[in-house]
Order: C-alpha cells, then sequence, then structure tokens
C-alpha cells in the first residue's frame, strides 16, 4: 500500500487554478543554477567560524520541538535520516532549501528524491522560517563538530 | 419553522386541490441549468453557503452554486467525529446552569456585518432548546464561544444582528415565569412573562455578554430583523399568541384577527442602561469561551443580568398590528420597509419605517397592550401585498428592489417588488420551503444572483432512504425577470436558516495550522523530547506526541484498573491538512482529532487488565497503518513500574 501511495504522490496532479493558494506557494522558487545548492530562496549562505553560539541554541529548540521525532544526532537513520554528516555531505544552501521548501524539492530535486525512496516518508514542511532554518544549520554544524 | 400542526397538515391538503403545489418529481430543470452549477473539479465555488444543521445541532458549510458540502460544523451537538464535547478540552463548551447539554437545535445563522454589509468575522447561531448562542471563527471555522441565555424559554428569535455587530438578540419564544418561578400553568396572563436579551459583542475579538435584558409581556416572540440604515438604532421582532394562551395554541393562539410586530428603540434603551436606569436581578447562566492559543474552553458561570422592564419606559417599545400569527418580520436593504409574513393571512402587509416615526410623532394608537402603545395599522402600512401564497414565512431582498417571500402551504418562492407591492414570478420549492437565502439577502448590500430554498419535505425528490428523508435545499438563478430552477442538492439535518457570502471575504483567512510555537496548552508535549507519562495518584497523564508516522511513547506500561488515563495528544506537524487523530479499544467517549500544532486529550479509564492498542485514526501517510500502540493495563492493586517508550532504546 505504501508503494501505491508514493506513486501516486511522484505524479501528483497540477495544483488548482492560479488564484488558488498551495500550501506550499509562499516557498515555492524556481530552480538555482547550481543544483548542488537545492532548490528554494537560499541562494547563498556566508557561514562564519567560531560558530554563532546564539544560532545554536535557537537550532536546537527548533530541532527538539519540530525535527527531533523523525532525525536523530547521530548517523542512525530511523524515520528521516540521522544528522551526523550531513553538513559535510551538503552545501548549507541545500540543507536550508530542503528544509524550508521540502515539496518542491522532493518533487524536483534529485538528491532529495533519492533520500525518499531510502526512507519512503515524505519529509513534511514543518513551516519553519528562512531565518530558523539557517539556526538550525548552525546546530547541524555544531553536531558534526565545527567550533 | 415551527412544527407542522394539523391545521397546516388540512391547509396543504386543500393546496393540493387548490394545485398550488407542484407537480412532482417529473418536474425538471430547463436549459443551461447544469452549465451554471458545474464547479469543475479543482476550481472553487463562488460562495460559501452556512447552513444551519436544525436538530442536529451543528452548522453545514457548503459551496454555491455546486451545492457540495465541505464540512459539518458542530456547535451545540457533541461530535465524536471529531472529539468537540468529548475532548478534555472541548467539553467546556457545552456546559450550562442545567449542567453538560450535548445538544441543541440551532435554527438560524448571522453573519458580521460592517455598515450593514457581510464583513468576513464571525457566523453567528442560536441554540433553540436550552437557550444559547454561538459565534463561530471564520479562521478556523470553529465554536469559540457559547453564551446561555437566561430567563428564556426557548431561543427562537434570534441571534439577529445590528448592522455593525453591536448587538444581537436572544428573543424567548416561549414565555416563562421569571427567576424559576414555580407557579399554576393557567397563571399564564398573570405570571408569565417574555425576555429578549441584547447581546453585546466585543469588536476586538468577538466575545459576548448580555448588556441587557427587556422585560416583555407574556407571548410568543418568534423571529426579529435589526433596523439598518435609515432604520439603524431599532430592532422589530414578530410577535405570536398574543391571545396568551398556554394550551392548545393551534387553535388557541389563531384567534385574534392581528398579533403583533415589536419595534424596539435599542437605542434609547441603551441610554437608560448608561443612565443606571436598569435593575439588577438574580440569574444564573454559563458562559464558554474557547482559547485558540491554549486550544481549550473554560466556562464562567455568571450570576446577574441587568433589566429593562419595556412598561416602565414608554419610548423603547410599540406594538404594529400584523396579521394571523406572523412569523418572517424582515427589512429590506434600505432599512425603510418591513415585511410581516403572517402564516395563517391571505395576505402580507409591508411597514414604512418613516410612517411608523410619524405614527409615533403623532400618537396615532389604538390602545395600548400592556401599557405598551399598539399604532393603528393603517397609520405605519405602506401597503399589502395581495394573494401572494398561502403561508408566507420568510423573505430576502436582492440589490434592486425585489423581495423573496417563501411559502410554506403552497410550496413556492414569489418575488415581488417591495415599493409596488407587485408580484413579479413565482416558482415552486420541493417541498414546503421554510427558510431561504439571497446571498447577502438581509444585509444593506444583497450580492444577488441566486436564491436557495430550504425545503421540509423531499418525499420522491430522491432515491428513497426508508420512513427518514433527506432535507433539501435547491437553488434557483435569479439573475433574470424570471427565477429559474437550477440545483437540488439534499442538506444534513434540517436546514432552517442559511446565509452565503463570497468566497472572496474568507477563503484567503482561513487559519492553515497552530503555530507549534504558540501552544499554551499546558498538557502539551512541544517535541518528541518532552513527551511522558507521569503519574498523580490514580491519574495517569500521557503527553504524547504524533507525527508522521508514529505515536511517542508508543509501548506503556504501569497502569492500572481503574486509573483515569489522560491521553493528551500533541501534533507536531507544521503543514496545511495533515491532522492526526487517536483512538483507544474500549473508550467510552470518541476518538479526537488533533490538528497540526495542536492538543487535545481524550480521557480514558480502563476496566479489565491486558494489553490495550491505541492508534491514529486519521489517515495520515503511506505508513499510517502503522502509527499505532500498545498500553499495558494490570489489575488493581498491581505494582507494574511506569514504563514507557518509542523505538528502541538507546
Amino acid at each position: 500500500m505504501g508503494a501505491c501511495l508514493l506513486l501516486v504522490s511522484a505524479c501528483s496532479p497540477d495544483k488548482p487554478s492560479a488564484d488558488a493558494p498551495s500550501p506550499a506557494a509562499k516557498n515555492v522558487v524556481a530552480e538555482v543554477a547550481d543544483p548542488t545548492k537545492g532548490i528554494g530562496q537560499v541562494k547563498s549562505v556566508t557561514l562564519h567560524a567560531p560558530l554563532e553560539q546564539e544560532r545554536i541554541g535557537r537550532g536546537k529548540a527548533i530541532y527538539e520541538m519540530k525535527c527531533s521525532a523523525c532525525h536523530r544526532l547521530d548517523d542512525k537513520r530511523v524515520v528521516g535520516p540521522g544528522w551526523k554528516g550531513v553538513t559535510k555531505l551538503r552545501k548549507p544552501e541545500w540543507i536550508m532549501n530542503m528544509v524550508t521548501n521540502v515539496d518542491v524539492m522532493l518533487e524536483k530535486d534529485p538528491e532529495a528524491q533519492k533520500l525518499l525512496e531510502l526512507c519512503l516518508t515524505r519529509m513534511p514542511n514543518q513551516n519553519v522560517s528562512i531565518g530558523d532554518a539557517r539556526d538550525v544549520l548552525e546546530f547541524m554544524r555544531q553536531n558534526d563538530g565545527e567550533q | 419553522m415551527n412544527k407542522i400542526t394539523t391545521r397546516v397538515s388540512v391547509l396543504l391538503a386543500l393546496a393540493g386541490v387548490l394545485a398550488c403545489q407542484p407537480k412532482g418529481p417529473a418536474s425538471v430543470t430547463t436549459g443551461d441549468a447544469a452549465s451554471k452549477v458545474y464547479v469543475a473539479p479543482g476550481q472553487y465555488d463562488e460562495f460559501y453557503n452556512i447552513v444551519s444543521g436544525g436538530f442536529n445541532g451543528q452548522i453545514g458549510v457548503y459551496g454555491i452554486p455546486s451545492g457540495r458540502l465541505f464540512r459539518i460544523l458542530p456547535v451545540f451537538s457533541v461530535s465524536p467525529e471529531n472529539g468537540y464535547g468529548y475532548s478534555e478540552e472541548t467539553k467546556p463548551m457545552l456546559n450550562t446552569s442545567h449542567g453538560f447539554v450535548p445538544w441543541d437545535d440551532l435554527h438560524h445563522i448571522a453573519l458580521s456585518t460592517t455598515k450593514g454589509e457581510h464583513d468576513g468575522r464571525w457566523a453567528f447561531a442560536n441554540g433553540n432548546n436550552t437557550p444559547r448562542v454561538a459565534r463561530v471563527s471564520f479562521e478556523s471555522f470553529r465554536t469559540e464561544e457559547i453564551l446561555e441565555i437566561p430567563n428564556s424559554g426557548g431561543n427562537h428569535s434570534s441571534p439577529f444582528i445590528t448592522e455593525n455587530t453591536e448587538y444581537l438578540v436572544a428573543g424567548t419564544r416561549f414565555s416563562i415565569p421569571m427567576a424559576n418561578k414555580d407557579v399554576a400553568i393557567d397563571s399564564y396572563k398573570e405570571n408569565f412573562k417574555g425576555s429578549i436579551s441584547f447581546i453585546k459583542v466585543d469588536q476586538t475579538n468577538g466575545r459576548m455578554n448580555i448588556a441587557f435584558q427587556l422585560r416583555t409581556p407574556g407571548f410568543n416572540y418568534d423571529l426579529s430583523r435589526a433596523g439598518k440604515g435609515v432604520s439603524h438604532g431599532w430592532f422589530f421582532f414578530s410577535c405570536y399568541n398574543t391571545e396568551q394562551a398556554h394550551t392548545l395554541l393551534e387553535v388557541n393562539a389563531s384567534q385574534r384577527d392581528k398579533d403583533f410586530i415589536m419595534a424596539i428603540n435599542w437605542k434609547k434603551a441603551e441610554e437608560y442602561i448608561a443612565q443606571g436606569k436598569g435593575r439588577v436581578e438574580k440569574a444564573k447562566y454559563a458562559h464558554n469561551v474557547y482559547d485558540e492559543k491554549t486550544h481549550m474552553a473554560t466556562t464562567t458561570m455568571k450570576d446577574e443580568v441587568v433589566v429593562l422592564d419595556i412598561k416602565e419606559f414608554p419610548d423603547i417599545a410599540y406594538f404594529i398590528p400584523c396579521p394571523k400569527s406572523p412569523h418572517g418580520c424582515d427589512v429590506d436593504p434600505s432599512g425603510e420597509y418591513i415585511v410581516g409574513s403572517g402564516k395563517l393571512a391571505a395576505m402580507m402587509p409591508v411597514f414604512s419605517f418613516s410612517k411608523l416615526q410619524n405614527a409615533i410623532a403623532n400618537k396615532e394608537y389604538d390602545g395600548d397592550f400592556d401599557g405598551i402603545p399598539v399604532i393603528k395599522y393603517e397609520a405605519a402600512l405602506h401597503g399589502e401585498v395581495k394573494k401572494p401564497g398561502l403561508g408566507p414565512l420568510h423573505t430576502e431582498f436582492d440589490a434592486n428592489g425585489n423581495a423573496y417571500t417563501s411559502f410554506f402551504v403552497s410550496s413556492e418562492i414569489v418575488k415581488w417588488n417591495v415599493k409596488t407591492l407587485e408580484v413579479l414570478d413565482r416558482v415552486p420549492t420541493y417541498y414546503s420551503i421554510g427558510h431561504l437565502s439571497v446571498p447577502g439577502g438581509p444585509t444593506s448590500k444583497p450580492h444577488g444572483k441566486y436564491v436557495i430554498a430550504y425545503n421540509k419535505i423531499t418525499k420522491d425528490r430522491y432515491l428513497p432512504t426508508g420512513p427518514e428523508l433527506t432535507q433539501s435545499a435547491q437553488l434557483y438563478d435569479i439573475s433574470g425577470d424570471k427565477m429559474q430552477l437550477l440545483l437540488d442538492f439534499p442538506t444534513v439535518g434540517e436546514p432552517h436558516y442559511a446565509e452565503s457570502i463570497p468566497a472572496s471575504l474568507i477563503r484567503d483567512k482561513s487559519r492553515k495550522i497552530y503555530p507549534i510555537e504558540e501552544n499554551a496548552n499546558p498538557y502539551a508535549a512541544k517535541g518528541e523530547g518532552q513527551a511522558r507519562v507521569e503519574r498523580k495518584g490514580n491519574e495517569v497523564h500521557v503527553y504524547m506526541t504524533a507525527i508522521r508516522s508514529h505515536l511517542t511513547p508508543d509501548n506503556i506500561e504501569g497502569v492500572n484498573v481503574g486509573d483515569d488515563v489522560y491521553f493528551h495528544v500533541t501534533n507536531l506537524e507544521q503543514d496545511w491538512d495533515v491532522p492526526h487523530g487517536f483512538a483507544i479499544k474500549g473508550a467510552l467517549n470518541a476518538e479526537i482529532l488533533i490538528m497540526p500544532g495542536e492538543t487535545q486529550t481524550l480521557k480514558w479509564k480502563p476496566l479489565q487488565p491486558g494489553v490495550v492498542p491505541f492508534y491514529c485514526t486519521d489517515f495520515c501517510s503511506a505508513l499510517h497503518q502503522e502509527m499505532s500502540g500498545y498500553i499495558r493495563v494490570s489489575a488493581a492493586g498491581v505494582k507494574t513500574p511506569l514504563k514507557f517508550s518509542t523505538g528502541t532504546p538507546e
């Protein structure tokens, strides 16, 4: 049954007419040039060293509220992949686009689609703002051992 | 609508003989009716139709012109489907001075207005049986508030509203002795009183409170409309049983040639209240409010009301004679004309507000009733609509000076011109129409386009379903000179009044989720790390989270037979249209549905030992079937250690 559903969602129909706002509409942005950065509003992220401590605290709180149900902090996959190593594996832009524009990413981004095939559960849109996603990214960097 | 009496049955039979009755199911629509109601898959309707559910105590939300049913909103009735009235958070919504009342009879809808026009803020509705008024939010489409009405014997003339939603009214259908006095029923004339509550609406948050009650003569207050435009500041109520009968009203309340429309100058009443002339009386009633941040309802018991007896203030109230048990009492968009619909009258009087004002100024009275001046009929009369049909009930208006009146006995809608009183068109309804609705029909600025009939009887219109049949609505195009039947659609419950509002006024502000950051429910688990089980004496509190596709904790042990187990379920999702449900085997109440970011609580009392499954009831994902868990119940007194987990322990 799971496979059937996934098939359905893979070729999901067009949204209603233009005047019908779709739930993800506010986050939908045309593809960016660099495919390794994913698809979404986040075009370039500047990382600082040392890590921004304020962001880490906020990012951790968001992780606990909105992400921890599916993502562990080690490298073990439960519902979604464990976060250990994610910042080494993906560009920061890709991570933030995945967090803030997940419906489009699952529809169009080949890397996101590979993850869906692996996990077999669509990552939900957790209504995370760009600013919050940046905080989560900082928390991920700390989780990956950056200073 | 009143119950069908044998009198009406006789008239019905008579009407059949007179061939006023529509021909039957063979009558069909004509021309391009289908294309006018076809809303292609994925397209949206032009109007929301907010329809009372009558004896189901709920509101139905339909699309017009398609007639598609979108949602049933529980208001005065419990809803096991989503847990309204069953969850710990929503139980207080149905508290009254009589205790928890899980059902009511919801008759009338009033949509909030500003300057007489729809503003898309709230829908109000009345509970007819155990007198109450409710407010529904157009952001959440949920019942946010229910206010009980004391000193009322049945809240029928309610919740009609003033043009800026300053007040809604609650007029008693049945007069009763005030303050629960124990008296002989046949002392009606001496001891029974009418009561009209004026409920003030806080413009910032919609909260309602009874500003004052008018004490009125003991008879039946049926329907009402506020004045608007030129008549803003006034309210009009139809009254029947001015005979003051207390038995066999069918006969005894139909003796007089004329009953009354009661005209109330509420601005004057407001002045007297401001001057402190109201009298404070003891009265017990409940006020229930649902808080969007805590996702919880609370009940406040109130214990007094401020009362003005209209006898003691001669310039508040006037009676206008109106033939034969008036039901509808409808005010046209300009506010100048007031249409009285005598259920048993062969014509319909239309009163003029300016003539009423002159009559009052010149004291053109025909004596008084119980100290209240009775205006001379002709002095307030604009004119009569002659032989319009049988059994007029309700009138709605378009923006072009036309009125549309429903006729129960002759099963038809009659279109007539308000100024000239000329009948312009008539169409049959199938069958026995009660209320009718033109989009914006009760406002200063009707949207027009359609009239919708709400019918009491559908015999032979649909495939039969045993003795109990659906009731129905019928949609007519009124954009041309002639009304054109477009569509029949079945309705849930028994529709009474309904309003339609352009979708554009509501659609874009519809709430999608409850932000988890703002969840202030004290039992929320905002993140899986907060999921836990706590025991307090024989109470066990499970702080549970739900997200596609697991519940946390999903293995619980250490509960005993006889414990009160509270499942506080927080939906961690933050995307639109991802509710989760929660149900547990043997629960003596219902399930709960939890919207994204919300916390709701189901109480469960295990009565037998064993291992009991629970699961998500709302198909949420490919792995929805996996979204489940077990709770182990040990016999009373067995000390199984309290344990809870999800997934493999670390």
